[in-house]
């Protein structure tokens, strides 16, 4: 596939490594921003071949896991009323809630569909305008344009069957916490190339210059990540901080212009509470009050939600890059993929479904 | 979607245009249906006898026996149907022990309302198939649920076939220094189904790849009846099989990350969908666990044949990591390769 | 988060008043809503996120990224390290 293969060649990669190697002369800690480049890292195996001085942690762009147990409880019990069509990603379907899942929701009756463009939600609210047809607006900005799209087209056309449950959250204010907070460690960044694609990245600067971390604007094709990797080392090791943007052919520094405007326009700023991290000012979207018409939290009231999260779970400091999935005590034996514990456990990107899926220590 | 069989053989005149509860009643609707759909087309001298059960010559020696259900949905997708997917499926099962599939029993459970028209397309397929695999129908039944029941029809396929005495083929024999023979590309059938599902804005190209393997099972025989294991990859694809076969041997499997084929337009689909060839169903293919020395002239024999033109030897049987599945990347990492955990979604992250 | 691809734009129509466009993938041929990417054209590459186009890719960028492995492999050469260079369709 052209524009994918190419970033894809086992032995240029290797020959970047080869750099990579080169240019490490001691320990750094470097955190990947995004769930998708997790994946990639763990698929092809980056971490195993990096230098041993470098330390990869797993960063929080994975809306399944960071989607708050409040929200998921809430999803749940709008998917559960007789009225709704409940539409969902796939990726949110087995997300444990407080007692269940939006599988089991489907199992016992509810109509839990999964769709893959929030238009396709619309299509489904118009075509039954006797039923709610509810959107689960999870993701970071690079989901935002067409989950805002969708509720600016459902007021365009008079769809007043159609609303979404937002949950969406923001990058840099994640990253700022995570520098801010006493414990961290990472010492420069891998920013999450398709979020800059829509947003740019002036956001960024600020955050370099204050925290002194370099910050790399990384793709998620083996090729990408360890040029990311790199030149996040070269930094690293002549001691600047600066953003880089190495994912030129897609990212630019505005980003994009008409999607970030009508972000705007269907959003605005809120504080997020994160799962397994906690509230952050600031980080993130809900609807704009003049769409408060296609906001389901206000149109459907589903009383106080209590939520339980499983003691065992340690997904937050996971999360916060502080500790491994193997340091915890419950990863592979109370909580598998299977049976999970926490959301990291079930996301694909998933830090500890990623490990779990890929790493199991090999008894070669 | 031309279906060039159906016209060449158009629907027969009867009562009805959609079937109704009586056609499972066992009254005259009943036998309509049957001496019109169905026995024209499965047609052979037990079928005709229209006794309660079929009566069948045993030469003697083992028996393969397997069952399978299909509830595809939806029921036509590109490359093929719930009809021939429900002949190859149960014609694979029994081939994968290395025996000649023979005979078949079809079980057929319908929704009330269900367009002859759609049955007879069905049938149809279902008979080309069992042509083209030389096994016989030699049993069956219809019943007919009220509408909302079932979706349009399930079918069953039951059937079995003989397993000559040099073969012993399972899932517990395989040894250290195996190699791994594939037939052919992977995920072809599983993504010729998800892309063509409504609400994935897809105009697919990919083709699903149920075909009948026994004749290829039948070559790969004459080469050398020494196959250590064999199974087609269905649902839970090629990754499920193998962790199967390296648990049950409590032996370990090495991949060799680049030779597993996959169609272009398949991995497109599996791109955008961020999903993974090694989890989607096949219909059409088998993996195959062969001593080494036997190794190349296997491959050679299954590339002779349409359903192995693509084989390619894709790993090895190891020592190291018994009960483990892994697969060496491009930049020499070795990752694991786990059992899905239930049905693969479209994701966006 | 975020899995997006590229894929290359085949042809450009209208839904429900959104501009939307058929996008091929190796074959497989997605729906994706343009709106985002104005200056799009058929033939352009684009990376699509959840059925919505992000950005048009920008060739001679990519081209930079080659042209610099192109080096890679021509001081590895130099260094007397076998390496071929990639033949990359067009």
């Amino acid at each position: 596939m052209k524009y994918l293969d190419e970033f894809r060649d086992p032995v240029i990669a290797k020959k970047i490594l080869n750099e990579i190697h080169a240019a490490t002369t001691q320990p750094w800690v470097i955190m990947e921003i995004c769930g998708g480049q997790t994946h990639s890292i763990i698929r092809n195996g980056i971490d195993q071949v990096l230098p041993d001085e470098i330390e990869l942690v797993h960063g929080p762009g994975c809306p399944v896991c960071v989607t708050p147990l409040e929200i998921i409880d809430r999803a749940i019990a709008i998917a559960s009323r007789p009225d709704v069509i409940f539409t969902s990603f796939g990726d949110m379907l087995r997300v444990p809630g407080s007692h269940k899942d939006l599988f089991m929701v489907r199992s016992e009756g509810g109509d839990v569909r999964t769709v893959f463009s929030p238009l396709e939600s619309l299509k489904i609210a118009r075509e039954n305008p006797e039923k709610e047809v509810v959107f689960f607006a999870v993701g970071f900005e690079t989901t935002a344009p067409g989950n805002a799209m969708a509720v600016a087209q459902a007021a365009k056309e008079g769809l007043s069957n159609f609303s979404e449950l937002v949950s969406h959250v923001l990058v840099p204010p994640a990253m700022e916490a995570l520098l801010s907070s006493p414990a961290n460690r990472v010492q420069g960044y891998l920013a999450a190339g398709h979020v800059c694609t829509v947003m740019g990245w002036d956001e960024y600067d600020p955050i370099a210059k204050k925290y002194q971390v370099p910050i790399v604007i990384t793709g998620f094709e083996p090729m990408d990540v360890l040029d990311g990797i790199l030149h996040t080392v070269k930094q690293l090791e002549a001691g600047t901080h600066e953003v880089e943007n190495r994912y030129a052919r897609i990212v630019e520094q505005g980003g994009n212009q008409p999607a970030q405007n009508l972000i705007k326009d269907v959003y605005e700023i809120a504080n997020r509470k994160w799962r397994g991290i906690g509230e952050i000012p600031v980080s993130g979207f809900k609807i704009h009050s003049k769409y408060a018409a296609f906001d389901a939290e206000l149109k459907f009231s589903v009383g106080d939600i209590h939520t339980e999260e499983p003691e065992a779970c340690i997904s937050g400091v996971i999360l916060q890059g502080l500790k491994k999935p193997h340091d915890c005590p419950a990863f592979g034996k109370e909580c598998t993929p299977q049976n999970p514990l926490g959301a990291t456990m079930v996301s694909s990107e998933g830090a500890c479904a990623a490990y779990y899926k890929y790493q199991r220590v090999l008894n070669d | 979607m031309d279906f060039p069989e159906a016209l060449s053989c158009p629907l027969p005149i009867l009562s009805h245009d959609t079937v109704q509860l009586a056609h499972g009643a066992g009254g005259k609707l009943s036998n309509e249906m049957i001496d019109k759909i169905f026995l024209p087309r499965f047609l052979n001298n037990t079928l005709e006898k229209m006794e309660d059960q079929a009566i069948l010559d045993n030469p003697g020696g083992r028996i393969a026996f397997s069952t399978d259900t299909f509830v595809v949905d939806p029921i036509f997708f590109p490359g093929g149907d719930i009809g021939d997917l429900a002949i190859n499926g149960t014609v694979n099962d029994i081939a994968m022990s290395g025996a000649e599939p023979k005979y078949l029993s079809v079980g057929f459970i319908l929704e009330e309302g269900l367009p002859f028209d759609t049955l007879h397309r069905i049938v149809l397929s279902m008979e080309k198939a069992a042509k083209l695999a030389g096994i016989q129908i030699v049993a069956g039944d219809t019943k007919v649920v009220n509408r909302g029941s079932c979706d349009k029809l399930f079918i069953n396929t039951s059937g079995f076939g003989f397993v000559p005495d040099n073969v012993h083929i399972s899932a517990s024999n395989l040894i250290a220094g195996d190699k791994i023979i594939l037939s052919g590309t992977l995920a072809d059938h599983g993504m010729a189904v998800m892309t063509t599902r409504e609400g994935l804005s897809f105009q697919s190209t990919v083709e699903s790849d149920t075909a009948g393997l026994n004749h290829l099972v039948k070559d790969m025989l004459n080469v050398s009846p020494e196959i250590h294991a064999m199974r087609d990859p269905t649902r839970g694809g090629l990754a499920t099989s193998l962790n199967e076969f390296a648990g049950s041997s409590n032996v370990g499997i090495q991949l060799y990350g680049d030779t597993i084929p996959v169609k272009e337009n398949v991995r497109g689909a599996c791109e955008i969908l961020g999903i993974d060839p090694l989890y989607v169903a096949n219909e059409g293919k088998l993996v195959a666990i062969v001593p080494e020395d036997i190794a190349d002239d296997m491959l050679a024999a299954m590339k002779n044949n349409t359903h192995g033109k693509d084989a390619v030897i894709i790993g090895e049987v190891t020592d190291k990591h018994p009960g483990v599945v892994a697969l060496k990347t491009g930049l020499g990492a070795n990752r694991i390769v786990d059992m899905p955990v239930g049905e693969q979604l479209p994701r966006i992250c | 988060m975020c899995l997006a691809i590229p894929g290359k734009l085949l042809e450009i129509f209208d839904e429900n008043g959104l501009k939307m466009g058929n996008i091929d993938f190796a074959g497989s041929v997605s729906k994706a809503c343009l709106e985002y990417v104005p200056e799009i054209e058929i033939g352009h590459y684009t990376i699509v996120h959840a059925g919505f186009a992000l950005s048009v890719l920008n060739e001679e960028e990519a081209k930079n990224s080659f042209d610099a492995w192109d080096d890679l492999i021509d001081r590895a050469n130099a260094e007397g390290i076998e390496m071929e260079k990639l033949e990359r369709p067009d």
